[in-house]
C-alpha cells in the first residue's frame, strides 16, 4: 500500500499538479463555482501528500489501516475532487458531474462525494477535531496510520481549531499532521489583518506542536519536508505553507477577487496556455 | 440517574472494546471504575465541547463508539454546529449523553439550565432523541443507543431520581413503555419528570379519574403507533416534561397531532415557560415555579377537562 518509489520524481508531480490544476479551472468554468484561489493555492500539497506521503490504495479506499487524509477547508472541494480522480480513485470522467443538479459531488465534500473522502468539511475548523478523533483511533486500535489535515490560514480564526490544538500534545499525537495553506488571504481581506495570525509558527509551537516552515507551492520542498517528517518525536506536527492563493496562473496569483470570482472561457483557455496544458 | 450511567458505561466498556468515554472535565471520581477497566478508553478532552464532539466523530468514523459526557447545556447547545455537521450530516455512531437535564442544576442557574436542548436536537436529521424516565431506563437507554448505531443524544437527570420500574422493561427506542394502566385520560412524560407524573396520576386516581401514565423516553422517533392509540381512546392526551413547551415532547406531538384526521382527543402541553429563570430556587422550587408537581400537573388536567 505505499507509494510506488517511481511516483516521487519531482518533475512527474510537478506535471500532476498542473494537470489538476487545469481541471480544477475547468470545473470552476464549467459548473459556474467560486473559490478557485483557494483550489489553487494547496493544489501541490494535494498533490504530493496523494502522491508520495500517503499510505493509501485507490482501489481499496477503507482499508482500516490506511492513512486518514481531512481537506478541513472544504470550499477547495474540486483540488480535492481532482486530486483524487487523477490518483485513480475514480474515473475522470466522474469529475463531470460536480455541482450538476442530482449529482452527490457538491461544491463542499463530504463522504460518499466520492471514494477517498474520509469527512465531510465546508464548515471550517471541524477538519482537525475530527483528525484528532481518528489519531486517537489508531492508538487504541493499534494501528499505526497517520492522519493529514489541511486547513486554512483563514479557518485558523475558528475557536474549535485551538481547543484541538492545545489537546493534541496532551496525547503526544506524533502520527497527526497538520498542514496550514497560508496564503495569506481570507474571505475578504488579509488574514494578517483580520486577525493578528502572525507569528502562526510561535502560536502552534507554543501550543506544544513540532512546527516547520516550506514553500507549500514547491513540490520538492514539501517532498522533503513531508517525506522525511520524524514520527517519534512525540508531538503532533504543524506544517506552515506558504502558499500563493491563485498559484499557477499568472493573473490570478494573489489576487482575492479570484475566492470568488470564476473565470471566463477565455480565461480558462489562457490559464491553461499558461501551465502548458495547450 | 448519573451514579447509574456511569456503572452501566463501566460494564458496557468491559464487554465491548469499541466503547470510549470521554468528558467535558466533569465526574471527578465518577468514572474511576471506568478508568480501572478502560484506562486507554476513556478522554478528558478539558472545557471545550466542540472540540470534544469532532473528536468523538473521528473516532466513530474509525469504527468506535464513543460516548460523550458532560452536563447538558454544553453538550448540546454549546456546540450545535459539531452535533448537526459532525455527528449528524456523517450519521456517526455517536452517543452525546447530557447530564443534569432540565432543571437538575436549577441553583447554577439559567446558563445550567437546559429547558431547550429537545427542541434544537429532534430538529437535526440522523438525531434520535432518547430521554430515560427512572435509573431503570438509563441502564437499557444507554445499551438500546449502543445498538442502534445512530447518532443518539440521551438525555439525563443527575442524581437521586428515584426508581419507577419495580422490573425490568421492554426498552426499544421508538416505543413508550406502559407505567400505569388508565381509561380516562393518558399523560405521557418524558425524562426524568416521570416519577411527579405518575404521584399526579395517583392523585387523579383518588378523585375517580383513572389516568394511563407511559414513559415516553424516545422523542425522537415517536412511537407514532401509541399515539394513534392513545388519541382515540382517551378524551384528554397531555404531555408532561421538565423542557420548554416549544420544541420538546409537547412540540413533537403537536406537529404529529395537526397532521392527523380529527382525532377523538384533545392535547394538552404541560413544561415549562418561555423564559429565563433569575430566580435562585433548586430542582423543587422550579418545579413548583412551571407547575410540574404531581398537585400542578394534576389540577392542570382537571382544568382543561373542564373546558370540553
Amino acid at each position: 500500500m505505499t507509494a510506488q518509489n517511481s511516483l516521487f520524481d519531482i518533475k512527474h508531480l510537478e506535471k500532476i499538479a498542473d494537470q489538476v490544476r487545469g481541471e480544477v479551472i475547468q470545473l470552476s468554468h464549467s459548473a459556474q463555482t467560486p473559490h478557485l484561489g483557494s483550489s489553487l493555492s494547496c493544489i501541490d500539497i494535494l498533490v504530493v501528500l496523494y502522491w508520495s506521503i500517503l499510505s493509501i490504495d485507490s482501489q481499496n479506499s477503507t482499508a482500516p489501516d490506511r492513512d486518514r487524509f481531512i481537506l478541513s477547508k472544504g470550499h477547495a472541494a474540486t483540488a480535492l475532487y481532482a486530486a483524487l480522480a487523477y490518483r485513480g480513485f475514480f474515473p475522470l470522467d466522474e469529475l463531470r458531474n460536480y455541482a450538476q443538479p442530482g449529482s452527490v459531488m457538491a461544491e463542499h465534500p463530504s463522504i460518499g462525494s466520492a471514494p477517498g473522502i474520509e469527512a465531510a468539511t465546508g464548515s471550517l475548523g471541524h477538519g482537525l477535531p475530527i483528525g484528532l478523533g481518528m489519531a486517537l483511533a489508531s492508538q487504541i486500535q493499534n494501528l499505526s496510520y497517520r492522519v493529514f489535515v489541511v486547513m486554512s490560514d483563514g479557518e485558523c480564526n475558528e475557536g474549535s481549531v485551538w481547543e484541538a490544538a492545545m489537546i493534541a500534545p496532551a496525547h503526544g499525537l506524533s502520527n497527526l499532521i497538520v498542514v496550514i495553506d497560508y496564503n495569506k488571504w481570507q474571505a475578504t481581506g488579509r488574514s494578517q489583518d483580520v486577525t493578528s495570525i502572525d507569528p502562526l509558527d510561535g502560536k502552534w509551537r507554543a501550543f506544544g506542536w513540532d512546527v516547520y516552515e516550506l514553500d507549500g507551492n514547491s513540490i520538492e520542498n514539501l517532498v522533503n519536508v513531508l517525506g522525511s517528517i520524524p514520527n517519534s518525536a512525540n508531538k503532533p506536527i504543524a506544517i506552515i505553507a506558504h502558499t500563493i492563493k491563485g498559484k499557477g496562473v499568472s493573473f490570478m496569483e494573489d489576487d482575492n477577487n479570484w475566492h470568488y470570482r470564476i473565470p471566463t472561457a477565455s480565461e480558462v483557455e489562457e490559464a491553461k496556455k499558461e501551465l502548458g496544458l495547450i | 440517574m448519573r451514579n447509574v450511567f456511569a456503572d452501566e458505561i463501566t460494564r458496557l466498556a468491559v464487554e465491548d472494546k469499541r466503547i470510549v468515554l470521554l468528558s467535558g472535565d466533569i465526574g471527578n471520581r465518577l468514572f474511576n471504575n471506568y478508568k480501572e477497566v478502560a484506562a486507554n478508553r476513556f478522554f478528558n478532552c478539558g472545557v471545550a465541547e466542540a472540540n470534544m464532539i469532532g473528536m468523538s466523530t473521528g473516532m466513530a468514523l474509525c469504527g468506535l463508539r464513543p460516548v460523550a459526557y458532560t452536563i447538558a447545556p454544553f453538550i448540546t447547545t454549546r456546540c450545535l454546529e459539531q452535533i448537526r455537521v459532525d455527528v449528524c450530516y456523517h450519521n456517526s455512531p455517536v452517543i452525546i449523553v447530557g447530564v443534569g437535564a432540565g432543571f437538575s442544576y436549577a441553583g447554577l442557574g439559567a446558563t445550567h439550565h437546559s429547558g431547550e436542548d429537545i427542541a434544537f436536537l429532534r430538529a437535526i436529521p440522523n438525531m434520535h432523541v432518547v430521554c430515560p424516565g427512572d435509573p431503570v431506563e438509563v441502564r437499557l437507554a444507554l445499551r438500546a443507543a449502543i445498538d442502534l448505531n445512530k447518532p443518539v443524544y440521551l438525555r439525563l437527570g443527575k442524581k437521586g431520581e428515584p426508581i419507577v420500574h419495580g422490573t425490568s422493561p421492554d426498552f426499544q427506542i421508538g416505543r413508550v413503555i406502559t407505567v400505569l394502566e388508565g381509561n380516562d385520560v393518558c399523560l405521557i412524560s418524558t425524562g426524568n419528570i416521570l416519577p411527579v407524573v405518575v404521584e399526579a396520576a395517583e392523585e387523579l386516581d383518588k378523585i375517580g379519574l383513572s389516568a394511563q401514565v407511559v414513559s415516553c423516553h424516545s422523542v425522537k422517533p415517536l412511537d407514532l403507533e401509541f399515539l394513534e392509540f392513545a388519541f382515540s381512546k382517551f378524551r384528554l392526551v397531555a404531555t408532561i416534561e421538565e423542557h420548554s413547551r416549544i420544541g420538546g415532547l409537547g412540540g413533537s406531538v403537536a406537529e404529529w397531532f395537526t397532521d392527523q384526521p380529527i382525532l377523538n382527543a384533545r392535547l394538552q402541553r404541560i413544561g415549562t415557560s418561555d423564559l429565563f429563570l433569575h430566580e435562585v430556587g433548586d430542582q423543587a422550587y422550579v418545579r413548583h415555579r412551571f407547575g410540574l408537581t404531581a398537585s400542578a400537573i394534576s389540577k392542570q388536567v382537571l382544568r382543561k377537562l373542564s373546558q370540553f
